[in-house]
This record gives C-alpha cells, sequence and structure tokens, in this order.
C-alpha cells in the first residue's frame, strides 16, 4: 500500500497522486481556473481597499488610507446634513408659539411629523406604539384627559411632567389611601366601591351604593367633583364613565380606594429640546383627543 | 490489585473532595456543580469497582484479550450515541426558544427557563454537543483507519470521551442555573473551562499520538484538518477564556481583558469557532465520509493543499468582522473585512472538492440517499460560505446586522452543512460499527432528507425576508429627516417570520427523529422489508488495522507475542 501506485482513473481520464488510504485515492486534477483566478482577483480587490481605507497598522498609528475615510467622520457628516436639512424648520418652530402653530400648516405637518418620531423613541415603552396606553399608562387617543387636552395644557404636561419628585412645576396631586392609612373602614371601602362601580353604571343601585354615596360627597368629592366627574386641575379622573385607567372591576376600583395610586411620568422639558417637547404636544394634540383652547381656558382658570 | 485500589481510591478522594468543598462553596451554583461532580466520582468509583477483573488479578493472565488485529471503535460508538442524545437535547431546545420568540409567554416566568438561559444551552447544545461528539467520534474512526493503527493511548481516548460529557453537562447544568461569562459560545465559567483544557489536550495526544504511529507514509488530508481543528480550537478556547475568579470556590470569574479587546478577543475566537469547529472540523468529516460513500477518488489533491492552506492562514484573521461599526478601531473593521472576502474561495475550494468527487459518481444523487444528504451539504456550505463573506462587507453589515439575517446566515450553514453532512456520516457509521448488514431503512433516510430540506429552506428564507425587512425598517428615515418605526413596531412585524422559522425547526426535528428510530432498529438488528437502494459496500475483513495480516498477527498475539512484535512480523 505504501507503494505510489498512479493510474488513470476511468470515468473522469485523470491520473491520480498515487497515495491511498482505507482505499481513498486522490486525483491529480489541476486547480480549476476559475477558481484560481477568483481567488487572484479578491486578493487584489483586498489589496487596493486597504490602500484605500484605513488598514495597516504602524508603530503609534494606523494607515488612514487615501481616501482619509472614518467611520467616526462619515456618521458626523450624516448627522450634520441631517442636522442642517432640519435647522430652518425647527427653528421656525421653535419661534412661533404652539397655540398659533396650527395656523401654519406647513410648520404644523412638520411638527407633528416631528413630534411622531420623537413620541417612538421616548413614549411608546409606556403609552405603547399607537398611543393607545395600558394598566396605568392613559389612552392618549381618546378625549378622556386627566389633565387636560387642549395644546397648553398637553405641553405643559409633557415638559414637566407628573409627579416628579422635586420639581415645584410639575403636574403634582396625591389622592390618599384610604384603606391603608386606615382613613376608612373596610366595610366604608366596600360600600364606596358599590357607589363608584353603580355610577358608572356597572352595577344597579342598592344599599351599599346609598352608603357609599354619602362617604363619597364626604371623602372623594372634593377632588373628583360632587358629580364625580373628575377635575383636571388635580388630574382626577372622572368616575363615572367607562374609561378606566387601573381598571373598573371591583378589585381594581377598591385597591385604588385602599392604596390609592400614584402615577409618574417624566418631565421631558430636562431630557429634550423645547422644540422637541413642542412637536411631541402638537402630535398628541393631533392624535383625535386634542381640545380646542377656549374651552380650557375656562376649565382650568388659566 | 494496585491498580484497581489505586483508581478506586482516587474517584473515592476526587468525590469526597467534592463534597467537602460543597461546605465552602461562595455560591448555589457552585454548590451544584460540585455536587455533579462528587456524583460523577462515585459513578466512576461503582463502575471501577465492578468492572475491575478479578480473575487476571487472582491468576495473572488477562481474562479479556484485546484484538489488536481490529479497530478501537468503542469511543466511536458512544460517541455516535452520545451525538444523537445531544442532538434531540439541542433541536428541541432550539424550537423551544423559536416559539418563545413567537409566544413570550413561554418563559414561563421563571428564570430557569427564560430564552437568556435557554439560548446558550440551544447553541452549546447544538455547536460543543452534537456537533463536538460528531468531531470526536468521526475523528477516531477516521484517524484509524487513514493511518491504519489502533488509536494511541486506549484509555486516554476513554477519558476524553467522557470527560468531555461531563463537561457538557457542567456548561448546560451552568446556563440554567445562571453560571456564564457572557462570551457567547464560551459561556462556562473558570472551573469547566481549564476541566475542557484538561480534556483537549489529551484528545490532542491520542490524536497525533495515532498520527505518529501510523503505518501510511503520508498523513491524509481529512487528517489535516481534524489536526488543524485541535490545535486550533485549544489555542482559542484558552486565550479567550483567560480570566480571574473571584473566589476559588464560587463560579464567579472576570475576564482579562476589557472593552473593546475584550470585544475582540471574543470575536476572534468566536468567529474561529466558525472556522475551525464548524468548517475546518466538518471538512474533515466531509473529506473521508463523501470519496468512502461515493467510492469515488477526492477530485483534486493540488486544491486540497492549496485550499486548506489559504483557509487555515486567512480565517483566523477575519474576526473582527463581527465588530463592524463599533468602538473598535477602523484599521481593525477593514482588514476583518477583506480577509473574509479573501476566504470565499478557500472555503468554495472544499465544496468544489466535495462535490466534484462525484464525478463518474453522479447518478449516486438520485439512487443513494446518503450521498444525497451530502451533496446537499456541500450546497449549503457553499451557500453560507458565500454568504458570509457578502455580510462581512461594511456596506451589507450595516443592513444584516443585529438583524436576524444573522440567524437565517449561521442556520443554513449549520442546519444545512453541519447538521447534514453529521446525519450522512452517522447513517455510514452505525451499520459498520455495529456489524450490522446495512441500516433498518435507506428509504426513511430519504423522509429525513427530505423533512429536513424543507425545514432549513422554511427556517433560512423566513429569517431572510425578516431580517431584511427588520433592518430596513430601524432605518427607514421619512422625508423630514425622521425614524419612521419604532423599536416596538419592527419586533411586531418579525411575528409571523418566527412562526415560519418555528415551523421550519419542527420539520427538521421531526427528521431527525426519524433518524433516531432508524439508527435504534438498526442497532437493535433490524432489516426493514424494502425495495432496496443503493449505498456503498462495506467489506468488514478489509476494515482491519492491516488486513492481510490481520489472522497471522491475532494468531500470533494469542499465542502470547506482543502485539507490536506481531505486526512487525506480519510487515
Amino acid at each position: 500500500m505504501a507503494d505510489e501506485k498512479k493510474r488513470i482513473d476511468q470515468p473522469t481520464g485523470t491520473e491520480t497522486v498515487g497515495h491511498e488510504w482505507d482505499g481513498i485515492e486522490e486525483l491529480n486534477t489541476p486547480l480549476p481556473r476559475w477558481w484560481l483566478w477568483t481567488l487572484y482577483a479578491t486578493i487584489i480587490w483586498a489589496i487596493a481597499y486597504t490602500i484605500f481605507y484605513p488598514a495597516w497598522p504602524m508603530v503609534s498609528k494606523a494607515t488612514a488610507g487615501a481616501l482619509n475615510w472614518s467611520s467616526r467622520g462619515q456618521l458626523e457628516q450624516q448627522l450634520a446634513a441631517e442636522r442642517a436639512n432640519r435647522a430652518p424648520i425647527l427653528r421656525a418652530i421653535a419661534a412661533t408659539p404652539i397655540d398659533q402653530l396650527a395656523a401654519k400648516p406647513e410648520l404644523m405637518q412638520a411638527a407633528v411629523e416631528g413630534g411622531r418620531a420623537a413620541f417612538r423613541v421616548n413614549c411608546v415603552q409606556c403609552h405603547g406604539s399607537g398611543a393607545a396606553g395600558s394598566k396605568g399608562y392613559p389612552n392618549l387617543n381618546d378625549d378622556d384627559w386627566l389633565w387636560g387636552g387642549d395644546i397648553n395644557a398637553i405641553h405643559y404636561t409633557i415638559e414637566h411632567g407628573v409627579r416628579n419628585p422635586g420639581h415645584g412645576q410639575t403636574r403634582m396631586s396625591q389622592m390618599p389611601a384610604f384603606g391603608r392609612d386606615a382613613l376608612l373602614q373596610p366595610a366604608e371601602i366596600d360600600d364606596l366601591t358599590a357607589y363608584v362601580r353603580t355610577i358608572s353604571r356597572q352595577r344597579p343601585l342598592d344599599n351599599s351604593a346609598k352608603r357609599g354615596a354619602a362617604l363619597f360627597q364626604a371623602n372623594c368629592a372634593a377632588c373628583h367633583g360632587a358629580d364625580a366627574k373628575g377635575n383636571r386641575q388635580f388630574g382626577a379622573p372622572n368616575l363615572t364613565d367607562a374609561i378606566w385607567l387601573y381598571g373598573g372591576d371591583d378589585d381594581s376600583v377598591r385597591k385604588s380606594i385602599h392604596d390609592a395610586r400614584f402615577g409618574v411620568m417624566p418631565r421631558w422639558g430636562e431630557k429634550l429640546d423645547p422644540a422637541t417637547v413642542k412637536m411631541l404636544a402638537v402630535y398628541v394634540h393631533s392624535l383625535g383627543g386634542g381640545e380646542r383652547e377656549t374651552l380650557q381656558i375656562a376649565q382650568t382658570g388659566k | 490489585m494496585d491498580d484497581v485500589l489505586l483508581k478506586s481510591g482516587g474517584w473515592l478522594l476526587i468525590g469526597l473532595i467534592a463534597v467537602l468543598t460543597i461546605a465552602a462553596s461562595a455560591d448555589f451554583g457552585f454548590s451544584v456543580h460540585l455536587a455533579i461532580i462528587a456524583a460523577a466520582a462515585f459513578v466512576m468509583l461503582v463502575v471501577t469497582l465492578r468492572n475491575a477483573d478479578y480473575g487476571a488479578i487472582a491468576t495473572g493472565v488477562p481474562s479479556v484479550v484485546v484484538d489488536h488485529g481490529r479497530y478501537d471503535d468503542d469511543p466511536v460508538r458512544w460517541g455516535v450515541l452520545a451525538t444523537l442524545f445531544w442532538g434531540v437535547a439541542g433541536f428541541v431546545a432550539g424550537l423551544y426558544i423559536a416559539l418563545q420568540l413567537a409566544f413570550p409567554a413561554l418563559n414561563l416566568g421563571l428564570e430557569y427557563t427564560s430564552f437568556g438561559r435557554l439560548r446558550p444551552l440551544h447553541t452549546s447544545a447544538v455547536i460543543f454537543a452534537f456537533g463536538g461528539n460528531a468531531l470526536i467520534a468521526t475523528s477516531f474512526y477516521v484517524v484509524q483507519r487513514t493511518c491504519r493503527a489502533r488509536l494511541a493511548f486506549p484509555s486516554l481516548a476513554r477519558f476524553v470521551f467522557w470527560g468531555y460529557q461531563l463537561f457538557i453537562v457542567l456548561a448546560a447544568t451552568g446556563y440554567l442555573l445562571g453560571i456564564t461569562e457572557s462570551r457567547e459560545y464560551a459561556e462556562p465559567e473558570w472551573y469547566v473551562d481549564l476541566w475542557l483544557t484538561v480534556v483537549w489536550l489529551s484528545y490532542a495526544a491520542v490524536f497525533i499520538g495515532t498520527i505518529v504511529k501510523r503505518r501510511e507514509p503520508h498523513i491524509y488530508v481529512a487528517n489535516w484538518f481534524y489536526l488543524s481543528f485541535i490545535i486550533t480550537v485549544a489555542m482559542l478556547h484558552v486565550v479567550n477564556n483567560l480570566s480571574i475568579p473571584v473566589s476559588l470556590a464560587g463560579s464567579k470569574s472576570y475576564s482579562l481583558f476589557a472593552g473593546v479587546q475584550d470585544a475582540l478577543t471574543q470575536w476572534w475566537y468566536g468567529h474561529n469557532a466558525v472556522g475551525f469547529f464548524l468548517t475546518a472540523g466538518f471538512l474533515a468529516m466531509m473529506y473521508y465520509f463523501v470519496p468512502k460513500q461515493a467510492e469515488r477518488p477526492i477530485y483534486s489533491y493540488r486544491l486540497s493543499i492549496i485550499h486548506f492552506w489559504s483557509l487555515i492562514f486567512l480565517y483566523i484573521w477575519a474576526g473582527p468582522h463581527h465588530l463592524h461599526y463599533t468602538a473598535l478601531p477602523d484599521w481593525a473593521q477593514t482588514l476583518g473585512m477583506v480577509f473574509s472576502i479573501m476566504l470565499w474561495m478557500p472555503s468554495w475550494g472544499g465544496m468544489i472538492n466535495g462535490l466534484m468527487t462525484l464525478n463518474g459518481a453522479w447518478d449516486k444523487v438520485r439512487t443513494d440517499p446518503i450521498i444525497r444528504m451530502m451533496v446537499l451539504a456541500l450546497a449549503f456550505y457553499g451557500m453560507s460560505t458565500f454568504e458570509g463573506p457578502m455580510l462581512s462587507i461594511k456596506a451589507v453589515n450595516s443592513l444584516s446586522h443585529y438583524t436576524d439575517w444573522t440567524i437565517g446566515h449561521v442556520h443554513s450553514g449549520a442546519l444545512g452543512w453541519n447538521g447534514m453532512i453529521t446525519f450522512a456520516c452517522v447513517y455510514y457509521l452505525v451499520p459498520r460499527l455495529w456489524s450490522r448488514s446495512r441500516l433498518y431503512s435507506l428509504r426513511m433516510i430519504n423522509w429525513h432528507f427530505w423533512l429536513a430540506t424543507l425545514g432549513i429552506v422554511l427556517y433560512a428564507s423566513s429569517m431572510w425576508v425578516a431580517g431584511i425587512m427588520q433592518g430596513l425598517m430601524w432605518r427607514e428615515y421619512g422625508a423630514d429627516g425622521y425614524l419612521v418605526y419604532s423599536f416596538s413596531e419592527v419586533v411586531a412585524a418579525m411575528q409571523p417570520y418566527y412562526l415560519i422559522r418555528a415551523a421550519g425547526g419542527l420539520l427538521y426535528l421531526s427528521g431527525f427523529a426519524i433518524m433516531i428510530w432508524n439508527v435504534a432498529q438498526t442497532i437493535r438488528g433490524n432489516l426493514r422489508d424494502e425495495k432496496p437502494l443503493n449505498d456503498a459496500t462495506y467489506n468488514p475483513e478489509a476494515d482491519r488495522p492491516l488486513p492481510q495480516i490481520a489472522r497471522a498477527g491475532v494468531r500470533s498475539i494469542r499465542s502470547g507475542g506482543s502485539p507490536d512484535a506481531a505486526v512487525a512480523a506480519a510487515e
């Protein structure tokens, strides 16, 4: 077996090399030309590429390449170009008072698009990509607003956030935890729950709900209003409709009364530039539930 | 007697030390691993005592004579079974995490079953447990036959097999317990790394030792590839896992490298794990089993030389293409890219040599299901080694990187190339290793072939579409200069493709289940009653270290002569 036994392989007509291992022989076929030339071509291309682009490490730094290209340089160029593209319109938006943007359709359009983009990056995590919200995070498509739905109110909420600690201008209120802090007895909380679910037309009026009505007037009406339709000054929700931030079922309502809720939102004024905050407000206002200015001025007393 | 006493005493000591160290262990995971080590040591203690040759101790004559006229195939048989066993584990884990991506509820809210822990379980099970066992088993089979020599250091070969299984168990349980170095494809912690180093160097000793005692003048090309795989993986493993344990009694360690150097070391390792484990190692399998099954000579000796050395030289530099557009300096990215481009033809050399070996036997693609599987494997090898250099081009990479295109690319290679060539080799090996006249059923290979092929097509095409869609959505800018899609919208758009991918995985797993059944029946000695198909011929008499003198050799050994003397006399 160790003998060099070259032979012509019948089917291919090619000579074998003469080696054999466990019955395996090898043909002495030359390298396929196309294979070899493609290999050479990739090598030549590779060498050429390293001449034009940063490639060979030297003593203190690498060769910069004939094109003087760098990935950081390319990124800066692209960012600068984008910034320059947007600069005029952003300047115009920044210079226009927010309630007058609607009068300038071109700016308005740009503000809605810019707001949509900023919303995707900063807001969808809580409010959802369709702005429909989820438990604890309000739906921004409807006209049920906690803190006000006109353009100025929305702008204020975005800029200063909700219940931001250590920020004087933030939207602030705190519902008492009636159960946890023993302000009401468990039976009273049951009655109050019954009443809230009665006025939201989820159960018929019974004795428990009737007792709850009196408790409501004594403990809740100050913020939620005697008619329980809420008060935007305190971010107190309307309790008579079918829209619930934390759920309108028996357990959820009882939990809200027992422990109270304390929903928070960042103040974007410290994170984003003023034009972006403005565009976000315009976008959210445009989603469908935005209210006209005149309504709000009367309501919030501004 | 001394020998048995020493061995069993040693196992007892290791077991007791492991049990005692549990008390000093710094974390829960480390305790579990010590318990596993102790259990393994006690199992070995029992095995040592039960299998001891007490007759030989009493009489001084061994009761079992090793037949030096035959190859040492026990570790190969175990390796084939381990390949199939870990294959099931790895494929099921893969299907499960694919479903987790489509239905996140399948994370079950438990840390142990979360995607983050099951994903390395899947990758390590398929690459190192399924692929690794296939490589070790076939290398032991191939090196003996192409060197016409029995394995050097037979006990060490057995240690390699069982030691490697212990490594797999420690790695897998570690992932579930949250023990990880967080290095992709090198997740096991420092003590498991040290153990693997010992096992791997033993593997190198067995393999190189067998080549050294060969009775052939030349070293066959398959052995070059196995050798490059063993040596390079040893180097990659040791360098990438250099780390400092927080405590010698705890599982946590920190890498010796930091920042971008750490990232580059990791991807130098990661890419060459693909290059030398999944490419060079499996090309070695191809170089033996394809010509054997086709019963044809290798297409071109010259091509095998040129493509071997160019592959080995170029692969090792290509790692930086995993870090395009990161903190890695531009020059390193450039070199990673151009070396990847130059790697195209050297990779294809293996495909050409494999496919063209069928010259004069192309009809077998129609008549021999094992050959058909090998041809498909080589076709997928060619496809993914074209796609790889293409994805390394920075302009392409800026679209493909971080998307599921990468996952599709990896799986067209892993399912198509590594999986299919392994299946074909196991189908070749099983009747020969268990001395059966043929497989239980050749026709069931066809079922396996088509289920797997359809599975790969669904998998790869869905991930191509999903990945390109994902990349385009991420970078989509509106005319006004703002991103059009939020990240969550892109995630939502992936859902249908995740489902198609999972369906592909299910088909691939179904094909594998047919294989398990086929192999199990073959080992039990059953033959399915079916119309015959073409298969390579097998002559057990020729499958010996030195066929024509085997009988004389055995006689000489039986009559008390040493095996080497017998062989020398015969030669």
